[in-house]
């Protein structure tokens, strides 16, 4: 009896370790029982690969997002580069008749470019990157604007449909690029000394720049590979939707962010995960999915979204603090 | 002193932390009218007891008697309505705000819903004219120096009818003259009856204002003094508790060629400094807080701009014009701001001693994980870094530890020139020891040290030759021969 009580504690207080040390991975889990018990379809093959292929976009833009925050800034400009390449893109294949394969090197260019741009203008102007991204948004929205001149752009090639639309086996092709590039940033992130100068401008800019960081590189850097990453977004949801349309993209910041920061990464720098991040998307992930086959209206969809957002955080933020506290009360005890 | 009245009484406040006790017992009197020092070593219990008094902080028992009345504990409120302010080392205003505003934030001058700016304008001026402080009332706080916002929160406590004034390090970024404004102040509040009770490192300082100081140690009380009748020796061994006839290592060479030089070098507030720094020789820069030699340390690493004149290394002119640059020379900086400026602290011991070499132990751009491992694991042995191990985040080491973790990372990038900014702030006395035997080691190896310091004590005692700066200019350089506290302060202050 004794043993058997002994073995529940410590089981409890192993399992109250773990649910802290990956709270955003608890919650999940818990939304997939939840969800399961309301709609039996949630786990079906078919409804998985459905969800994985809605969630793969916003997962790539977030993969760049999450550099830049990571590296201590932010972009909230994703979302309107995505409008601009989007555009100008599908002008390139339906009007030019542009090869598809130059037509998505440009693409990409002009994403890396975009976020080039951001990336200089945080450097010289000194301010900071939420006011920046906050302003070339606006402009990179107009300029897909007029561009578009207000019509929506037909006639892609039918060759350019497999990405956005294709299988590899039984594996949506956006969903194989976003595991590809999943797998790459964590690579780039957890083993090569460049993630670790992410890391090191994020977690303390001083003593990165002190220790001899190029922290004006490394910072365009961040947002160039920020600017790349919605590039390959913005190729997949024009072969997704097919047609070049300036509501593409509009407001995936929002996701991508929430997603990041349900998944732990930090929003003032230097602290972040791919696998906490893969965490974040899929949450929201499920919750879109669940709700829709519940049949959820759209308005009671983000009131959800939101309330999770605030709840896993403020979680996550209240473990930290206790872990603080526990820290300095063994380094006082020393 | 005797029949003065006690205005604020302490008995066996008791404050225990996980692991710590952080205030033991701690019985003492403040009298009306008195300047009391209190001093004691980080860790010592002073800011814990000041805390307690000031209701930011209970104890877990003891007795806070004031005019009379005992409380158990205080909160904010109760001690602000019983004339007790603090004035805290940082600076507790509102930048954008103009100086009567901070002088009467929160205290509902004047109107009762519209703050009456007429009203407290005119109180301010009077508060000033009552001190003689020349200041316009309307100036926004930003645009005042440190020694001037000192004064508006001085004069913000006076506003609140202060009888039991707090204040922890207020000398800290202030001048020599701006310090003895602070200290005609103080004494003028003194003849009003207000108790000080001052908190400074500074032994000079306790020595020109305070009637009476109080030594504290690892939380317990240990003895209280007559400043006239006592000394700066006895005042140290109070605090350390034994007898610190500085010990500082032995050298075994003798400086050999020149490692550093640097001519008329002149930018970041400083100008026109000379001086070099030999192989195996550990420099002093010495100079008031101010004078310019963090600075100037930041110009020669690279991570200021320099505006005019020239650096050699190892007789090789170069030109440094970022900290990348530095370290390319062999140039290694541990700054003052350990945390702020020397550490990540989140990250791990391994993490943050292989930094500056991660991309030279990279093989197409993956870090050799195990070469890592080596690396770290050589200087935690060599610097006794004592951690439970090399993953721990640097921001649970204590302030020695991590101060050689700072270390091990100049000597991972190789540097074997090393500037250190006040190497000791903030360390143990035990820990102190084995880093003042650390850099006579590396001297003695070779390396070319410059060491800034604000203790007189280290610095006469490690340095093989100072040189003194004052306001942004050379003032002098002393050979060991000519080492004297008198001399370098003279040298330091502009008086000689």
């Amino acid at each position: 009896m004794a043993t058997s009580q002994s073995f529940l504690t410590s089981l409890s207080r192993n399992a109250g370790t773990l649910v802290r040390k990956y709270a955003p991975l608890t919650v999940l889990i818990g939304l997939v029982v939840l969800f399961t018990f309301i709609s039996p379809n949630l786990m079906t093959v078919n409804n998985l690969t459905l969800m994985l292929r809605q969630i793969s976009f916003a997962t790539i833009s977030a993969v760049g997002i999450m550099f830049v925050m990571i590296s201590g800034a932010i972009d909230l400009s994703i979302g309107s580069q995505i409008v601009f390449t989007n555009i100008v893109m599908a002008i390139l294949m339906a009007r030019y008749h542009v090869n598809p394969a130059l037509a998505i090197l440009c693409c990409l260019a002009m994403g890396t470019l975009l976020g080039t741009v951001n990336g200089i203008l945080s450097v010289r102007l000194q301010i900071h990157p939420l006011i920046i991204t906050l302003g070339t948004a606006t402009i990179y929205k107009g300029l897909g604007y007029i561009v578009a001149d207000g019509k929506n752009i037909i006639g892609l090639p039918e060759s350019f449909k497999v990405l956005g639309q294709g299988y590899l086996g039984p594996v949506p092709i956006p969903v194989a690029i976003m595991i590809v590039i999943a797998l790459i940033a964590n690579l780039i992130l957890t083993r090569t000394y460049f993630g670790r100068y992410v890391f090191a401008m994020g977690g303390n800019a001083e003593a990165a720049r002190l220790a001899g960081l190029n922290i004006d590189k490394m910072r365009v850097g961040t947002f160039a590979i920020c600017g790349f990453a919605s590039g390959i977004t913005s190729v997949l949801l024009l072969s997704r939707v097919f047609s070049g349309q300036v509501f593409t993209g509009q407001g995936i910041e929002f996701d991508c962010l929430t997603a990041a920061l349900l998944g732990g990464v930090s929003f003032i720098g230097g602290e972040g995960t791919i696998f906490g991040l893969v965490t974040g998307v899929l949450i929201i992930g499920v919750l879109n999915n669940a709700m829709q086959l519940a049949g959820l209206a759209d308005f009671y969809q983000n009131v959800v979204k939101g309330t999770v957002l605030l709840v896993a955080v403020g979680f996550d933020m209240y473990q930290k603090r206790r872990k603080v506290k526990e820290a300095s009360a063994r380094v006082s005890a020393q | 002193m005797q029949d003065s009245q006690v205005v604020l009484s302490l008995r066996d406040l008791v404050k225990r932390y996980p692991g710590v006790l952080a205030l033991d017992h701690v019985s003492l009197d403040f009298t009306e009218g008195e300047v009391h020092a209190l001093l004691g070593e980080n860790g010592a219990g002073k800011s814990t007891l000041i805390k307690v008094v000031a209701g930011a902080i209970t104890p877990d028992s003891g007795t806070i008697g004031i005019n009379g009345q005992h409380f158990t504990q205080m909160d904010p409120h109760l001690a602000r309505s019983l004339g007790i302010e603090v004035i805290y080392q940082e600076f507790n205003l509102v930048p954008p705000m103009s100086v009567a505003e901070n002088i009467f934030l929160g205290s509902r001058v004047g109107g009762r819903w519209l703050v009456d700016f007429r009203t407290i304008r005119e109180r301010a001026r009077a508060i000033f004219r009552q001190f003689s402080i020349e200041m316009d009332p309307d100036t926004p706080v930003r645009e005042l120096s440190p020694a001037q916002q000192r004064l508006v929160e001085i004069a913000k406590a006076v506003s609140k009818n202060v009888r039991i004034l707090i204040m922890d390090e207020p000398s800290a970024p202030l001048s020599v003259a701006e310090v003895e404004h602070m200290f005609e102040i103080i004494n003028q509040l003194k003849q009003r009856g207000v108790t000080v009770i001052y908190i400074s490192h500074r032994l000079e300082e306790v020595f020109r204002i305070s009637d009476r100081v109080s030594v504290m140690r690892d939380g317990r009380y240990v003895a209280t003094k007559a400043t006239a009748e006592t000394n700066r020796k006895e005042l140290i061994n109070l605090m350390v508790g034994r007898d610190l006839t500085e010990s500082y290592p032995r050298r075994r060479i003798v400086p050999s060629k020149v490692a550093l030089e640097v001519k008329h070098l002149s930018g970041n507030g400083v100008n026109d400094i000379s001086f070099s720094v030999r192989k195996g020789e550990i420099l002093g820069l010495s100079g008031l807080v101010g004078a310019g030699r963090t600075e100037l340390a930041m110009v020669v690493f690279g991570a200021a701009a320099a505006q005019g004149g020239e650096i050699s290394v190892h007789g090789t002119p170069v030109r440094i014009k970022s900290p990348a640059d530095a370290i390319r020379r062999g140039i290694g900086l541990l700054p003052e701001d350990r945390k702020g400026q020397g550490l990540f602290l989140e990250m791990g011991v391994k993490w943050n001693i292989c930094f500056p070499v991660v991309r030279r132990i990279s093989r197409r751009g993956l870090v050799d994980t195990k070469a890592e491992g080596v690396i770290a694991e050589k200087y935690r042995r060599r610097l006794d870094i004592r951690t439970p191990s090399l993953e721990q985040q640097v921001k649970n080491l204590s302030g020695g530890n991590q101060q050689k973790v700072v270390l091990a990372k100049s000597l991972a990038a190789e540097s074997d020139i090393l500037i250190f900014d006040e190497p000791t702030k903030g360390i143990d006395v035990g820990t102190k020891q084995e880093i003042y035997r650390l850099m006579c080691e590396l001297a003695d190896n070779g390396s070319a040290i410059i060491m800034i310091s604000s203790d007189m004590q280290e610095l006469l005692g490690m340095s093989d030759r100072i040189v003194v700066l004052c306001e942004g200019q050379l003032a002098g350089q002393v050979g060991r021969e000519q080492f004297s506290q008198d001399h370098i302060l003279d040298l330091a202050s502009g008086t000689h």
